[in-house]
């Protein structure tokens, strides 16, 4: 548990750490349902690269979704290496493929910096912030757009 | 709950099938199609939402149904001849009312002048009986107060006590009080052949006072001379109370005008006589004997009425039988319980876990090498058997007729026919063809918006039709019916059919289409269904609610259902929307292709067919189609229409599936090999997911991993899309 | 030992109400639906008092009432009817027909145990 909190008396928020391809993110901890070991997952047709595919969570359709390559980065190849990550989204569960949990960090609010502007769309869409905890720099992600984009798609 | 609560919500479900029966019995009168009984039953409509209205003060809604009411009376009693016009006054009554049911319940507040307006010419109708001029239409800013022999709250509302204000008697001199009430009471014959008793009245009595009470017998002949219901006892009661008149009369409220009844004040000083007499003896005698009942009677009523029902899953069922004893009030030839939806829907949940449980320890035991003779694979076999029983069982419970989405429609047609000046007559047919829960609830949508769209786009105005030859009244037909094991609903109209030219060009300047593409007229047809098409040139207010059919026809897409449409020029167009007779459970025809396990719904398959060398031919630069009997239809390989795999297999090495499209046509889907046969259990990509192209939804196999199920029609309509590009390149 | 009472109405709501009431006060109740049920369940229940509607399908009040009294066996069963028209008219044909007593609807509680409490034994 690491505790970044310059003002003891602020509101505290949890967040989950982990760690995809070579950088760092965190999600707020209310969106995490569970954390899975890895399984096969059946392909979708005429799919994004970033979806890996759908698996079965105790009876229902899960779709996994490749954090690293949803992020823009490279996509990887699933193994038992890596862990699912059970989120929340809106009334849907999604799961994103990761490398390895690192921590639960209780931050407040004032710990977190707002996001570097880089003039990219991906980290516009999905960064909210950065969290700089130990010479390490995590980035705060938002999951509401993870899922692949419907209207955008059918374009 | 509170159990008036509960009440009440037992009030509004009987009000929505009391407004349900109401418009059936008015539509009957309108068409001609009414019995001697119906208009008595539209009457006992009104007068149930009145009643149950009245006992929780729901006071707008008791107003309106009270004057409905009267008007009906009149009908029924005679006074009035319920012609077309007094049918079309009382069709609007109707849906006012079931507005007010509404508001009742918390739903939109009523536009009271809109229903007082409604209530005035209901009123007028009852006036003028035989008056042949029009019907007193709306006129805004008129005030129309109705009479108030119509109005209920004129009568004198008895409070707590049952005690009738007083009237103010003018020609009583003006008395001291009384010490007390001298009542002499002679029953007559008519009182006992009412069952009145003299015990009851004489404790009313004696609960607002002290009594002495005498007994006048010498009218009692011998008892062989004696009529058994005849009269003959005089009771005289001194009541000591200070109480007004009225409230001695009162207690005789049911028995005046069948007796003799006085009742003086009495003097300071009470009566001197008094004969004590034995009271019950005479009294005994008097009265006929009555059938004494007990708890044994009453129990034996409801243990024939309701049969007991076997015990075996303890609370639901428990609860079940509170649920039919309550309900065993109802005539036996209809054996109906209620049931809380929710436990249907965990049944057949856990149903549809068995299933897959089932499905996995078959698995399980075929990988371990068991044989197919054995005990055991013998014993699995009458598992499944009754496995796939109790899952048609318990979906059986939950099928429900269409009727109750059809139901709504004729209001609508009446409310989308007004405000497009359109005339308009519904049919419907096939009301009580059923289908899941799961189902219904989605289906009123898509039919919604089809109805909307035959009467707004497709049946023409009056006039337009009347220049055409057509009568000025247009159809809209709404059908539904079962056809290969799922439902299909049609809605058709006789209007004016699809413009195609009008369409095509639409589509053109939308940049939809090539203008250069040759379409059949089909296609030019389906063309509305292509996302941001719309026909109106206006987009009138009622389409124009934000509902195109590209939404309409995803939302069908989404629960794995169809949509298309065929057209005539001149003589109207059909929508034809087909779904799954549910969206819980499917009978699969397992396969595989590539390394993928894919299950497709057997209600499409035709037959299974090994394709040989010499059938399979190519047509065009492309196109390969194989021989099935006397005909070719086309091959389509299911791994490249998924982005599988980019090189054609040959089609002897695999099988294929001889599938019927919605449309009609037929197609060969070519797949590596078939793993057999099941019935699974359906899960939703949409839940989690979204929809995805050629995918109807996903199910879990025996192995715990995911299979998806295939959507043939789209399968089919794909493959164009995701052909492999042709050898020349051509000029785009 | 508690009375028995029928209560005849074609309205489930109402059924329910009356329930309500009647087991709140101590009474034992046995419903039905309309005149047909209601001569069926007398027969099997022999109430002590009964109550009905007037406007029900198959048999209305009024044909209840005249069946009732018909049957030497229930000629002595006090019958209230309820109703929500205060017409003379009606009451007099209810009357006419054999009916003890009346309950205008709306009714509350106390007032249906009063005339409850004035026709039975």
């Amino acid at each position: 548990m690491i505790e970044a909190a310059t003002n003891p008396s602020e509101p505290r928020r949890e967040l989950v750490s982990f760690r995809a391809g070579d950088q760092e993110y965190c999600v707020d901890i209310m969106a995490v349902r569970e954390i899975r070991g890895w399984t096969p997952s059946t392909t979708l047709p005429q799919s994004p690269p970033y979806v890996c595919g759908v698996i079965n969570l105790r009876g229902a359709v899960l779709p996994i979704i490749d954090f690293n390559c949803r992020l823009g980065r490279e996509s990887v190849t699933p193994s038992a290496r890596h862990v699912i990550i059970v989120t929340h989204i809106g009334h849907r569960l999604v799961g994103l493929l990761v490398d390895a949990v690192s921590d639960i960090l209780t931050v407040t609010d004032d710990a977190i910096q707002p996001t570097p502007d880089v003039a990219c769309d991906t980290v516009r869409s999905f960064v909210r912030g950065i969290l700089a905890i130990d010479g390490r720099m995590i980035s705060l992600v938002a999951l509401d757009r993870i899922l692949p984009d419907l209207e955008a798609e059918a374009a | 709950m509170d159990p008036l609560e509960q009440i009440k919500v037992t009030f509004f479900q009987e009000c929505q099938e009391l407004l349900a029966d109401l418009e059936a019995g008015l539509m009957a009168l309108e068409a001609g199609e009414a019995d001697g009984d119906t208009i008595n039953a539209v009457f006992r409509a009104v007068h149930s939402v009145k009643g149950g209205a009245g006992a929780f003060g729901m006071e707008d809604l008791v107003h309106f149904a009270h004057v409905f009411e009267t008007t009906l009376d009149d009908t029924r009693a005679g006074r009035l001849v319920a012609d077309d016009e007094v049918i079309k006054v009382m069709l609007r009554a109707s849906d006012m009312l079931a507005d007010h049911v509404a508001a009742a319940q918390g739903g939109p507040a009523v536009d009271m002048a809109r229903s007082e307006a409604l209530a005035g010419e209901l009123a007028a109708l009852g006036l003028t009986p035989s008056d042949a001029g029009p019907v007193i239409e709306e006129l805004p800013g008129l005030d129309f107060t109705p009479l108030p022999a119509f109005v209920p709250g004129d009568e004198p509302v008895p409070d707590e006590l049952g005690f009738t204000p007083m009237r103010a008697s003018l020609d009583l001199p003006e008395m001291p009080p009384p010490a007390g009430w001298r009542v002499q009471l002679t029953p007559g014959a008519g009182m006992y052949a009412k069952a009145n008793d003299v015990t009851p009245l004489l404790r009313e009595l004696e609960r607002l006072g002290p009594c002495l009470t005498t007994l006048d017998a010498s009218a009692l002949p011998d008892l062989a001379a004696m009529d058994a219901e005849g009269a003959y006892l005089s009771w005289t009661v001194d009541l000591a109370a200070d109480c007004p008149r009225e409230q001695v009369a009162e207690a005789f409220e049911f028995v005046d005008g069948d007796c003799t009844l006085t009742i003086e004040p009495m003097g300071p000083a009470p009566a001197a006589d008094v004969f004590p007499t034995d009271l019950e003896a005479l009294l005994a005698e008097a009265r006929l004997p009555m059938a004494p009942s007990s708890e044994a009677e009453v129990q034996a009523v409801i243990d024939e009425v309701v049969p007991p029902i076997p015990v075996k899953v303890a609370p639901a069922a428990a609860a079940a039988a509170t649920a039919a004893s309550e309900a065993g009030a109802g005539p036996a030839a209809q054996a109906t319980i209620r049931v809380d939806l929710e436990r249907v829907d965990r049944l057949i949940d856990l149903v549809g876990e068995l299933v897959i449980n089932q499905a996995m320890l078959a698995q399980r035991v075929a990988e371990a090498g068991v044989t197919r003779s054995s005990n055991v694979a013998v014993g699995l076999d009458e598992l499944e058997q009754l496995t796939r029983e109790i899952q048609d069982s318990v979906m059986a419970i939950r099928a429900q007729p269409v009727k109750s989405v059809f139901q709504r429609i004729p209001r609508l047609v009446r409310e989308i026919a007004a405000s497009t000046g359109k005339q308009v007559r519904l049919v419907t047919e096939g009301e009580g063809t059923e289908v899941d829960k799961t189902v219904i609830e989605r289906l009123s949508d898509p039919i919604t918006h089809m109805i909307r769209n035959a009467i707004d786009h497709g049946l023409e105005s009056p006039a337009q039709r009347r220049e055409s030859g057509k009568p000025e009244e247009g159809t809209v037909k709404l059908v539904a019916l079962h056809r290969s094991g799922r439902i299909v609903i049609e809605v058709s109209d006789d209007g004016a059919g699809i413009n195609r030219p009008r369409v095509r060009q639409i589509a053109v300047d939308k940049g939809l289409i090539d203008p250069e593409a040759g379409l059949t007229d089909d296609e030019i047809d389906n063309l509305i269904f292509l996302p941001g098409f719309s026909t109106a040139a206006t987009v009138s207010n009622i389409s124009g609610r934000g509902v195109g059919m590209d939404v309409v026809r995803r939302s069908i897409q989404a629960l794995g259902g169809r949509i298309s449409i065929t057209s005539v020029p001149g003589k109207g167009s059909t929508f034809t929307m087909s779904l799954p007779l549910t969206l819980a459970v499917l009978d699969g025809m397992v396969v595989t292709v590539g390394e993928q396990t894919l299950v497709t719904p057997l209600t499409a398959i035709i037959e299974t067919l090994q394709p040989k060398a010499a059938d399979v031919r190519t047509l065009g630069p492309s196109s390969r189609v194989i021989a099935v009997r006397d005909a070719y239809v086309p091959l389509v390989d299911v791994g490249a229409v998924l982005g599988w795999r980019r090189e054609a297999p040959d089609p002897c090495d695999g099988v294929c599936l001889l599938v019927e499209s919605e449309g009609g046509g037929r197609a060969a889907l070519l797949v590596d090999a078939i793993q057999g046969q099941r019935q699974v259990v359906i899960k939703s990509l949409e839940a989690n997911y979204q929809q995805v192209p050629g995918i109807a939804a996903a199910t879990i196999l025996g192995d715990g991993r995911v299979a998806l199920i295939l959507d043939v029609d789209a399968v089919i309509a794909l493959r164009g899309r995701t052909a492999p590009p042709p050898p020349l390149a051509l000029a785009s | 030992m508690s009375l028995t009472v029928l209560t005849v109405d074609d309205s489930k709501t109402m059924r329910d109400m009356l329930m309500l009431a009647l087991r709140d006060a101590g009474f034992d109740v046995v419903q039905a639906v309309d005149g047909v049920h209601g001569l069926e369940v007398l027969d099997q229940s022999s109430p002590q008092v009964i109550i009905t509607d007037i406007n029900m399908p198959r048999m209305d009040g009024f044909g209840f009432i005249e069946g009732v009294r018909r049957d030497s066996r229930h000629r002595g069963v006090p019958i209230l009817v309820l109703t929500t028209e205060s017409d003379p008219g009606k009451k007099d044909r209810a009357r006419q027909a054999g009916a003890t007593g009346w309950i205008v609807k709306p009714f509350t509680p106390a007032k249906l145990v009063d005339a409850i409490r004035r026709v039975a034994a």
